[in-house]
């Protein structure tokens, strides 16, 4: 491999387009940038044209003379102009590398705003996180949101539901994903607090009135409940310490803490349904149970398909992981997984899902871009590419066909409607990896056939 | 109207025939008012990225690079150095310890990596504050490899879109100058401010053929670095767009004598003037005898086409949110064409006489606004009962979200929207998306 220095084409975002999308799955909240409106603008525009959702991120749009004496007017009237116009319940303040580098003690700001403006008790909740664009990717960016969200609001509170309820932090998945988890919170009778709540707020129905703010996203309330759970479930094998909201939880209220993968394939649904059991008491009903069955009859059907096919895989690191995992199952062989993160940990999150399927492990790549995935992908010669939409270039260039998950797709419609999680998700996954491999061999057929 | 306007923007919009015609503009964003501008860094980038034989290399974090990749419908006839989105990435140690090592050694990486006409290097806020020297780096590295290399100097907080397109044509002025003019046409043109969406570009330079001009370089659509060099030879400068390019036409007139004209390509109207206006300026018979003959040719094969959706389009109204004003003219003169009525027309960056014309050709009652936001478009769409809407990426779900119409109209377009065969793109657009089953369904519409 050649020695580099500059990014082509990174495989990553910045870190406060995480924090914005963190703090848009709270009920009543509107994402704030301190910075320059460029930032503001570029994010809520990349966002749309994978929601096809309008997103209304604020900015403190500083000027020159703001990055030599200081944002701190800015922001202050820019929180004004939100509380006015939008009304909020809260409003998350992530920093970026402007404001970060100038030095704007954010915190320190918001203390002084509140003693002189939000006197009252109904005044809008103020959160910031810190999000520096040069130190980590969108997903820490995602998870320190996540975390000053609890940090900031969860208490610990005897209420009658404390036995049963459960915190669940899922990461950055699809709306479609939120949907299913909240089926099989009704499912097992187990009521789910889960936060970061995109399912609504970035997915939303088609409306008469434009609203101020979304509808949905996690109650604060329900935040505030958090520290009183009877348990947390935090998906991702690759969360840092620092980051992990489930880990204060329990340090700070003593809610035990489930920090299991993001549930893509079986062997990690199993492990997050027989949690559900475990904590809910309950069996997992017979209609998961069924869908298990079907996908591994489906999986029986369609083996010889994709036995051995090499997959390369790429995208934020739980999501590969996963879909790592869930490829080893199905008998094909992840070639290489690659990611602009950089927790440290995805390497042996990788070889801990693959444990005891795959013979050789695959290529293992962090803090790459999408330059040096060609060229791996040039010399695995892979049967398939699997990531999002920013893997097209390659796709086409190498004629492999690319199955779209994750985020940003936004060369395709239906991004946040699909499903990557449980044995639904799963099902869908296998579906769309068999027929993706079928099409390319009836393709490229001198004859065509068909039947299979 | 007024409830959803923040005070202070109360100035920045305004209702046509309510009190004498008074529009604020040019002011910074408000904080909090989720403007739809970008930044310095971006009106640079939207200039310079068509040049396609350049490599644009952002020195800064990723983000910049990230959200400015390949997203717009800048087509290439030949290199595609410009899909690329390259950056020197940087960290926390090169925040502390400076990044010009690493900007440098990026630079000569890629530079022999892909052996580019030229290299612009963009700088963004960070870059501002750290005070990295991206002009000294730039002079060491034209010097030790022989490729001309640019500083742009885009920092994201030094002002509002506009200031990086002027930021944009300094930078671009460098290119301009050391190429062979020999042999160049007396009847010649340079076409700026013209991005080649969706091979708008191949259009326009078909027209001038036909016309008997030579075209001696685009600036910057389809742009090549050695033509853009020989650009001084040409006799005259056509410059589109609101004003992203103007600031080059401006300088190139002060130091080649080379005049401009501003035109706009889109609309039957204003297409037709700015090939009139060109072959006017040369003052040949052959060439206006061309150009009649083309205008003719065009319109006999649009009119009747237009004719049909005009039939089931009349009486409808539009509404316009576009980045640059000049844009809004032919738009609103297009609707026009089709029997639709403009009731709200807005922009992001427009001046004092951008506005000013744009008042005197709307109708009573039209809103105009400066720097708006989703709140307030909201309200005026639904306030004027707008069918269609016209915009960009982030006016989209705005329009869609309520059930209304919308045509993009921006630079991420795949439809080619100049010329004569443009008007019927756009009416074509404008139809399938007015006459669509979809809105029997749309509570709106329902209630």
């Amino acid at each position: 491999m050649k020695q580099y220095v500059s990014t082509t084409n990174a495989c990553k975002l910045c870190r406060p387009i995480g924090a914005c999308l963190a703090f848009r799955g709270v009920e009543g909240a509107v994402p704030f940038l301190h910075g320059s409106q460029g930032c503001a603008t570029y994010m809520r525009r990349y966002i749309i044209s994978h929601f096809g959702e309008p997103i209304d991120i604020a900015s403190s749009a500083l000027g020159e003379k703001h990055a030599v004496f200081g944002g701190g007017p800015n922001l202050k009237q820019g929180i004004i102009n939100v509380i006015k116009k939008y009304e909020p319940s809260l409003i998350g303040v992530a920093t970026t590398c402007l404001t970060e580098t100038i030095g704007d003690d954010v915190s320190m700001m918001l203390d002084e705003f509140k003693r002189e403006f939000l006197a009252d008790a109904d005044s809008p909740i103020l959160i910031n996180t810190s999000t520096p664009s040069y130190a980590g990717t969108h997903m820490e960016g995602f998870r320190g949101a996540t975390r000053s969200i609890v940090e900031k609001l969860a208490q610990h509170r005897l209420t009658s539901a404390e036995e049963k309820r459960v915190n669940l932090l899922p990461g950055f998945l699809s709306p479609q994903d939120i949907r299913y988890l909240k089926e099989l919170s009704r499912d097992f009778e187990l009521p789910l607090t889960i936060l970061p709540d995109l399912s609504e707020t970035l997915d939303a129905p088609i409306l008469l009135e434009y609203p101020k703010i979304p509808a949905g996203g996690t109650p604060i309330d329900a935040i505030r409940d958090m520290g009183s759970a009877c348990a947390s479930i935090e998906f991702g094998r690759t969360v840092s310490d620092e980051l992990s909201a489930a880990l204060y939880l329990r340090e700070r209220f003593g809610v035990q803490d489930f920090r299991i993968g993001t549930p893509i394939g079986i062997r990690e649904s199993d492990r997050f349904f027989s949690l559900l059991e475990k904590i809910s008491g309950k069996k997992t009903p017979s209609f998961h149970r069924e869908e298990r069955d079907r996908l591994i009859d489906a999986m029986v059907d369609g083996h010889k398909y994709v036995f051995g096919k090499k997959v390369v895989v790429y995208g934020e690191e739980d999501l590969v992981v996963g879909i790592t995992s869930f490829l080893a199952e199905i008998g094909a062989r992840p070639v290489l997984c690659a990611t602009g993160g950089k927790s440290g940990r995805f390497k042996s999150a990788i070889k801990s899902v693959v444990d005891g399927i795959l013979r050789d492990l695959p290529e293992i790549r962090e803090d790459v871009d999408f330059w040096e995935i060609e060229e791996l992908t040039r010399q695995l010669e892979p049967d398939l590419i699997m990531g999002h939409s920013k893997g097209y270039k390659i796709s086409r260039a190498l004629g492999i066909p690319l199955i779209r998950i994750g985020f940003p797709i936004h060369d395709r419609i239906g991004g946040q409607r699909i499903l990557h999680i449980g044995y639904r998700g799963a099902q869908m996954l296998f579906d769309r990896v068999a027929n993706a491999i079928i099409a390319k061999k009836q393709r490229d057929s001198d004859i065509g056939y068909g039947y299979f | 109207m007024n409830g959803v306007v923040l005070k202070e923007r109360t100035g920045q919009v305004y209702e046509k025939g309510a009190g004498p015609f008074k529009l604020q503009c040019n002011l910074d964003s408000l904080p909090g008012a989720v403007s739809q501008r970008a930044c310095v860094f971006c009106g640079s980038r939207v200039v310079l990225y068509p040049i396609t034989d350049a490599l644009h290399l952002i020195h800064g974090p990723i983000g910049c690079a990230v959200y400015t990749w390949d997203i717009r419908g800048a087509l290439s006839s030949d290199r595609e150095l410009h899909r690329f989105s390259f950056s020197t990435d940087l960290r926390e140690k090169d925040v502390i310890f400076g990044g010009e090592k690493k900007l440098e050694a990026a630079l000569l990486e890629l530079i022999e990596r892909y052996n580019p006409e030229a290299a612009f290097v963009y700088s963004t806020c960070i870059v501002g504050i750290i005070g990295d020297d991206i002009g000294a780096v730039c002079k060491r590295v034209s010097k030790k490899t022989g490729i001309k290399c640019i500083p742009v100097q885009s920092e994201g907080f030094k002002g509002n879109k506009r200031a990086g397109y002027e930021a944009a044509c300094r930078a671009l002025i460098n290119l301009i100058g050391d190429g062979d003019i020999e042999g160049i046409s007396p009847f010649s043109v340079n076409i700026l401010g013209d991005f080649n969406l969706a091979g708008e570009i191949w259009i326009i330079k078909d027209y001038y053929r036909r016309m008997g001009i030579e075209v001696v370089s685009t600036i910057t659509g389809d742009g090549r670095v050695k033509d853009i060099s020989r650009a001084h030879g040409a006799k005259l400068n056509v410059v589109q767009c609101s004003g992203a390019t103007l600031a080059l036409a401006k300088m190139m007139k002060e130091k080649y004598g080379i005049p401009y004209i501003r035109v706009s390509y889109f609309g039957v109207d204003d297409m037709a003037d700015a090939l009139y206006r060109v072959a006017d300026f040369f003052k040949d018979r052959q060439i206006m005898e061309n150009t009649k003959a083309l205008i003719n040719d065009e319109l006999n094969k649009l009119y009747p086409a237009l004719k049909e959706f005009r039939r089931e389009l009349a009486g409808k109204r539009a509404a316009i949110y576009v980045g640059g004003a000049f844009k809004a003219f032919s738009l609103i003169k297009a609707f026009r064409l089709l029997g639709m009525k403009v009731v709200l027309v807005g922009s992001q960056t427009g001046t004092k006489e951008d506005y000013e014309e744009l008042e005197a050709i709307t109708d009573p009652g039209t809103i105009i606004v400066d720097d708006s936001n989703p709140l307030e478009l909201s309200e005026f769409l639904k306030e004027k009962k707008v069918d269609i809407f016209v915009g960009g990426v982030k006016e989209r779900p705005i329009a869609y979200k309520l059930g209304i119409g919308f045509c993009d109209h921006n630079h991420e377009r795949k439809e080619a929207l100049e010329g004569f065969i443009g008007m019927y793109n756009f009416a074509k657009e404008v139809y399938s998306t007015v006459m669509s089953p979809v809105w029997r369904f749309v509570p709106r519409k329902e209630g």
